[in-house]
């Protein structure tokens, strides 16, 4: 029942039509979209939806000089043009408000005409990496396409750890570097580097344009190619010479991608099917990813959950995605997931996967992943569906899409009276939920549970603030300690697990969102590998709002030290004791920033407080922790998600239900 | 592990080998052969790839060589449904003695000689993998100077062509 919709699809005989969806003639004018095309694709334009709480919602219409509306050539002219004004030309007509980057010799002639855009305002960064992050945190605010901009060589190799960051989480993001002149490209120049050949593995696609010709149609091309389908990053790599040259400016541009048709529609067979399954299942639970929020599919997933009464998990991609407040969320699964979220997926007959992979991080060993459950997986990205574990019935579609055709599907079962007993189910999991809860102790010491610290930010900040975490325990702990109620509020480095993420990613963010309060959760360990761009936030104005949980240590690598390696702790104290190297205080002051520390239970709202009520500059709050408080419920890496522990050495009563 | 050859049809681009290439090898693949050229129309290349591997690591990697932007197509073809050949070009010591054994093997295969040194000949043939194994075994005891192989290209049997139905656009179904 699955193969038409799987893997050989492309891999179809010469005589079937189960071939790749063909194409339309590359070179053939049909193949270029219409003005009309152009504004459909593009996501800039699509209306804010009703039924989505999104950050789509606080969409472009805030955005009113960076709106495609009012660009500064006219969309019919056909101008004369240095390829690098057409690059600029091109981002303002894309809907670029925002670049964040740093000028260096090759990028140097589209910076000359950046200076004269009305529309884009460029932020200039500290480091490349700051850049990256910084529009995958814009990107992940407010939905839109985020753009970096560097230089050659190092300036290019610095946006490698953000691309591929942005990749592993198909985050939209179009980076642009300059590459040395054409004649030099292969001689090893001066800040020469082969950017588009190291960073073929980690974007969804990458262009070296060496004529200024080409510059206007590639930066459309990109922008469409990040947007739609999977989103990803895109770099485009402009030699200085085509930048140089002089060139016609026109726009739009016809697209020339005839290898790129991404599916959205999902197939009503295999909807109708997965709609069956639901209704003969007894144990069957919601697996939501990253791609319900990509998708902006909030609403209507929320709209099938209570229709079927399907209990929910999200992963820790699609925090928000689903409220944390409503009873059927049973938290996130995985490796630090609940116990009633991992156990609801191992003991389910049934899983529907909505816009997610069955990573490594959420399945444990795989091949004792959900033993007895059938799966409905649905994926933008066909290469996602039985990648991992063996789909029985896959959709290819957008989350959105699917999510609203289940919901028709599965009325229509109602009306026909076919509708699952899930009570001994739901009774099932409520007593894991009620017996395991995820909790934490407080240090003996009167010393401060980071735990707390982060529940403290989350219930004061509230549901419509922005929370960014950096990388390992305290991205766990802000992730399970902080109640999402909305999507697109939580933002973090999930695949790739990149520390230094938060700091970049939450001054896009705040670019992105200047409404909103914008919380970097930030470990010590993280804080330590790009705060510089503080800098950036305090002259730019962008006041983020940096809470650095500081136990003095790589803390979850110390965790391992402790759990697997006899407790020695082998390069993870990030200090000695006594000293603060560095001063977070004074190192926020050295930046113009609030520096306030925070050390006593008694003072943790006030502080809190205290940083809600500052909006002119950025605030570093240095909550300095016990060190030993570690993440749990944890699965080890590598072991089966039955063994789980909720706490050290404790492993949870499954309560003998049987299958 | 079986034999699979794939027909990925790609934009004539620079740079989209070593995108293929490169996806195969960062997703634990090996290719056994591999052939690429111009086809009928210019802006489309294809290549050929052969690759020995399960069933479900190959619908992997044909997924993810699908969503490579300059891939157009790709067609797994049926060996019985296919003609399959490679080519190879083999110097064989022929020295007075040997020379005559040599040729007639040669014949035998329908291959052709198409250079001639003091003591060598230079022997070329096409066919599929099992004929030209074959033909490399029997000259073997000659002594084989230099040896080399092209990859192997495959096409459809019949009237069908996959490289018309990648240029043609189609209407999706919902």
């Amino acid at each position: 029942m699955t193969e038409q919709m799987t893997g050989r699809k492309g891999t179809a005989g010469p005589d079937s039509p189960a071939g790749r969806p063909e194409h339309p003639a590359p070179p053939a004018s049909a193949a270029a979209p219409s003005p009309r095309d152009l504004a459909a694709r593009s996501p800039h334009r699509d209306a804010p939806r009703a039924a989505d709480q999104g950050p789509a919602e606080k969409g472009p219409a805030e955005k009113g000089p960076a709106e495609p509306e009012t660009p500064q050539v006219q969309a019919t002219g056909r101008i004369r043009a240095t390829g690098a004004q057409a690059l600029v030309y091109a981002l303002e007509r894309v809907g670029a408000d925002v670049v964040f980057g740093i000028p260096g010799g090759a990028i140097l002639p589209a910076y000359d005409p950046l200076l004269d855009s009305k529309s884009i305002r460029h932020i200039l960064v500290r480091h490349e990496q700051g850049a990256g992050h910084a529009a995958t945190g814009y990107a992940q605010a407010t939905g839109r396409v985020g753009v970096c901009m560097a230089t050659s060589g190092p300036g290019a190799t610095n946006l490698v750890t953000p691309i591929a960051d942005a990749y592993m989480d198909s985050v939209p993001v179009v980076a642009i570097t300059g590459q040395v002149s054409t004649s030099l490209i292969g001689t090893d120049g001066f800040q020469e580097a082969d950017i588009s050949g190291i960073t073929i593995p980690i974007t969804k696609h990458n262009f070296l344009v060496t004529r200024a010709e080409d510059i206007a149609r590639t930066i459309g091309e990109a922008f469409h190619v990040a947007s739609t389908g999977r989103p990803g990053p895109v770099l485009v790599d402009v030699a200085k010479d085509a930048m140089q040259a002089t060139t016609e400016f026109s726009w739009p541009v016809p697209f020339d991608l005839p290898g790129y048709h991404p599916v959205t529609r999902p197939h009503a067979r295999q909807v109708r099917e997965a709609a069956r399954l639901i209704s003969e299942s007894r144990r069957p639970v919601l697996y939501v990813g990253g791609g319900v929020i990509k998708a902006r599919a909030s609403g209507q997933l929320r709209e099938l959950a209570e229709l079927t009464g399907i209990p929910v998990v999200t992963t820790l991609m699609a925090r928000g995605a689903f409220p944390d407040r409503h009873p059927q969320h049973l938290g996130m699964p995985g490796m630090h997931g609940c116990v009633a979220a991992v156990g609801a997926l191992q003991k389910a007959d049934l899983i529907v996967a909505l816009g997610t992979r069955f990573d490594d991080r959420v399945t444990g060993k795989l091949d004792t992943f959900a033993p007895g459950a059938l799966i409905v997986h649905a994926d933008i990205d066909p290469a996602e569906i039985s990648k991992n574990r063996r789909a029985d019935v896959p959709i290819v579609g957008d989350c959105r899409e699917v999510i609203a055709d289940l919901v028709a599907a599965v009325r229509a079962e109602h009306e026909q009276g076919r509708r699952p007993d899930l009570t001994g189910w739901l009774t099932q999991l409520n007593s894991w939920r009620d017996t395991y809860p995820l909790g934490y102790d407080q240090p003996d010491d009167g010393t401060l549970a980071p735990q707390y610290v982060i529940e403290r930010i989350g219930k004061i900040a509230g549901p419509e603030a922005l929370y960014v975490a950096g990388v390992g325990q305290h991205q766990m702990w802000a992730a399970q300690f902080i109640d999402y109620e909305n999507p697109g509020t939580w933002i973090n480095s999930g695949g790739l697990g990149t520390m230094g993420f938060a700091v970049p990613a939450a001054m896009g963010a705040k670019v992105g969102r200047p409404d909103a309060t914008v919380w970097a959760i930030d470990g010590d360990g993280c804080f330590q590998m790009t705060n510089q761009e503080l800098a950036t936030c305090a002259l730019e104005g962008i006041p983020v709002k940096v809470a650095i949980i500081n136990n003095g240590s790589l803390g979850m690598v110390r965790q391992w030290q402790t759990l697997f390696y006899n407790e020695r702790y082998s390069n993870t104290d990030l200090h000695r004791a006594g000293t603060r190297i560095p001063d977070f205080v004074k190192l926020a002051e050295a930046y113009c920033c609030e520096g306030i520390r925070c050390e006593e239970p008694g003072e943790v709202d006030r502080v809190i407080e205290r940083a809600m009520a500052i909006d002119d500059r950025p605030v570093v709050l240095d909550f300095v922790v016990h060190k030993d408080a570690m993440v749990w419920p944890m699965v080890a890496a590598g072991m089966s998600n039955n063994d789980i522990k909720f706490a050290r050495g404790m492993a949870p009563d499954w309560g003998g239900q049987s299958e | 592990m079986t034999r699979h050859t794939l027909s990925v049809l790609v934009e004539n681009k620079p740079g989209v080998l070593v995108r293929i290439a490169g996806l195969f090898a960062r997703r634990n693949f090996n290719i056994d052969s591999l052939a690429v050229g111009p086809t009928e129309h210019e802006e489309i290349s294809r290549i050929t790839i052969v690759v020995n591997c399960e069933e479900h690591p190959l619908e992997q990697v044909t997924k993810q060589l699908n969503k490579l932007i300059n891939v157009l197509k790709i067609v797994e073809l049926e060996p019985g449904a296919t003609v399959q050949r490679e080519l190879i070009l083999v110097k064989v010591r022929a020295d007075a003695e040997s020379r005559s054994r040599v040729l007639e093997t040669v014949k035998l295969f329908r291959a052709r000689v198409v250079d001639v040194a003091l003591d060598v000949v230079t022997v070329e043939a096409t066919g599929n993998r099992e004929k030209l194994d074959a033909l490399i075994k029997v000259l073997e005891p000659f002594g084989i100077k230099e040896l080399v192989q092209s990859g192997m290209v495959a096409i459809g049997r019949g009237g069908r062509s996959i490289t018309d139905r990648a240029l043609r656009p189609v209407e999706r179904s919902a």
